[in-house]
């Protein structure tokens, strides 16, 4: 499923907004997720998972291609955790 | 530093304040798009958001663990995960403003 294709199943579902607000509401969800990993903060949603920014220490990396050491600077990197809840319904998938 | 943590309150907020629709619709809205990620991932398809990132599942072969107190191994069964690989434009994003760089 692709952002325009969820817009899409929101608009049919609401036929009362024009897809261009659909469009909007979905935006603003996902850019105040982004905006608030900037922030250094996190976002939990329970029932699917929790957004957080992680720390990567520095490193020496290796460039796989000559086999050169490379320093690879500390990062910061956007991770997700997924819900309990939502781990194992994802796991019962498989049967 | 902002560590205070955000939820699905301050998602509807946020959508409340920028189109303007009644709170009880906003929270409706915010559902609704978990909702559908969620039932999309059950019918085990990826879900591709530009700009965000892409939730996948991939499935996991059983591997030895080790249990950190004690150091015993455990086998750690097969399993399908949920994997969020952030786009390029969020690890940018991200990376910017906390190194500050």
């Amino acid at each position: 499923m692709l952002k325009s294709e969820l817009i899409d199943q929101m608009a049919e579902e609401n036929p009362h907004l024009s897809r261009n607000d659909m469009e909007r509401v979905v935006v603003t969800f996902f850019e105040t997720i982004s905006q608030t990993l900037e922030s250094g903060a996190r976002v939990e949603l329970r029932g699917f998972g929790a957004f957080s920014p992680r720390y990567r220490k520095p490193r020496i990396g290796r460039n796989p291609r000559t086999g050169g050491t490379v320093h690879v600077p500390e990062k910061y990197v956007p991770f997700f955790r997924t819900g309990k809840d939502l781990r194992d319904r994802i796991n019962a998938t498989r049967d | 530093m902002n560590t205070s943590t955000v939820t699905r309150a301050d998602l509807t907020d946020a959508v409340y304040r920028e189109l303007g629709l009644s709170r009880t619709e906003s929270a409706h809205l915010v559902e609704s798009i978990i909702e559908h990620i969620i039932s999309a991932l059950l019918r085990e398809e990826n879900v591709k958001i530009a700009g965000f990132g892409t939730f996948m599942l991939r499935d996991k072969s059983e591997r030895i663990g080790r249990n950190p107190k004690t150091g015993n191994e455990v086998p750690i069964t097969s399993r399908r995960v949920l994997v969020f690989k952030p786009s390029l434009v969020l690890k940018d994003r991200v990376n910017t403003a906390l190194t500050g760089e």
